[in-house]
């Protein structure tokens, strides 16, 4: 067993765990973007970021990547921790807005602005799509090309794989893909379509309850009628 | 050299002599051979070393060096550099590109002239810096550019560049 200070509170996790799995562990939720359970870790969406060392001393890591070790002194939701993971959200905003992950990501961490250029892009290079199609399905049809701004996902010479088998894989797991719910807003880059609805459950979020899944807010009222647009 | 219609077998074997792991070595063995990566050589490279072709074409896409399109026969490269750049590379570009009618990264349609340009030849001191088939033409200025066109155009049977020193 591996003891470590996580916010505060002495803990032990067993050998081999990352400090996102130890979270999990003791019940503490962290955003993630490229993490799943079933693929290998990437921490390329750094959103599960945690600060560890002590205060003056610390350095924020990413937690997916980062193994639990001996007397660490690890912050998952530090004041630098919050206001960073703020920031990345508002720049996958910036790059991302169609996407439904991401808006939800925002309502839920409080992101009302975007400060940056706006992109429209469908891609966040998260990396799940390739680690699934090569981890889970064996198949080695897809990867990144390229490099710096013009990395992107492709197949082999831009055709079609002879590898893919269709499965369909890549999409399911990416988190860029699902469409955002069309709120009154629909034309700005933060959606926060659920600013003007009553929440037809108990949890309230600052009126933003978007991240609900399913989203019923933004389809139904509290009486669970259909809401006029 | 044709790097179709007949079979590759022995081809490949020579150019995977020495793979050892990494797929670079190899990609510098087909880039010198045939002056750029052509698929199908890539396709039964993947095969024969056990490297998936999305791999060999991350890597080969990844590094400026590999080309996946055949090159001119003459290369023309500008340095595009912090000291090249303030000494006025971007105008040896702009007056090479409108001379041989391409965008730098592009081949001239005739395949004599492939334009290039790259971050840094490590020679600030001889800036800006035009690198002709291996020929280095120091201090470039448009007109020197023109000139430079010139004298080619003037021993055009030769098949390089006549060198600036």
């Amino acid at each position: 067993m591996i003891n470590f200070t996580l916010n505060g509170l002495d803990v032990a996790v067993e050998k081999g765990f990352t400090l996102l799995e130890a979270a999990k562990f003791y019940g503490i939720e962290l955003p993630t973007l490229c993490y799943n359970e079933a693929l290998s870790p990437y921490g390329a969406c750094r959103l599960c970021l945690v600060e560890v060392g002590i205060p003056g001393r610390s350095r924020l890591v990413s937690s997916c990547t980062y193994p639990a070790g001996e007397g660490l002194y690890v912050r998952t939701h530090s004041n630098r921790v919050i206001e960073t993971r703020k920031l990345l959200i508002e720049m996958y905003l910036a790059t991302c807005p169609g996407s439904k992950t991401i808006q939800d990501l925002a309502s839920k961490y409080h992101v009302t602005r975007v400060r940056f250029k706006q992109k429209h892009e469908e891609c966040i290079l998260c990396g799940l799509c390739i680690r699934m199609c090569r981890e889970q399905m064996q198949a080695k049809a897809i990867g990144f090309v390229e490099r710096g701004g013009f990395r992107r996902i492709s197949t082999p010479f831009e055709k079609k794989s002879e590898e893919c088998r269709l499965c369909g894989g890549c999409m399911y797991i990416c988190p860029a893909c699902q469409a955002r719910c069309q709120g009154p807003q629909e034309k700005s880059a933060v959606c926060n379509a659920c600013l003007n609805l009553s929440p037809p459950c108990l949890e309230r979020f600052d009126e933003m309850m978007c991240y609900m899944d399913p989203c019923v807010a933004c389809e139904q009222n509290s009486r669970g009628e259909k809401s006029e647009r | 050299m044709s790097a179709k219609g007949h079979c590759l077998c022995g081809e490949i074997q020579e150019l995977t002599r020495d793979f050892n792991g990494s797929i670079i070595g190899v990609l510098h063995n087909i880039q010198e051979k045939y002056g750029y990566l052509p698929e199908n050589i890539l396709r039964e490279v993947a095969k024969e070393t056990g490297f998936s072709l999305i791999d060999v074409y991350s890597v080969a896409t990844f590094y400026k060096a590999f080309k996946l399109e055949p090159k001119g026969k003459h290369v023309v490269c500008v340095c595009t550099g912090t000291a090249c750049h303030v000494r006025g590379s971007d105008k040896a570009v702009e007056e090479l590109s409108r001379m041989l009618g391409v965008d730098p990264g592009d081949t001239t349609s005739d395949g004599q002239y492939s334009l290039e340009t790259v971050n840094c030849l490590g020679a600030c001191a001889l800036a800006p810096l035009v690198v002709v088939d291996d020929h280095y033409q120091a201090q470039v200025t448009p007109a020197k550019v023109r000139k430079m066109f010139q004298e080619y155009a003037a021993n055009s049977s030769e098949a390089n560049l006549p060198a600036g020193r």
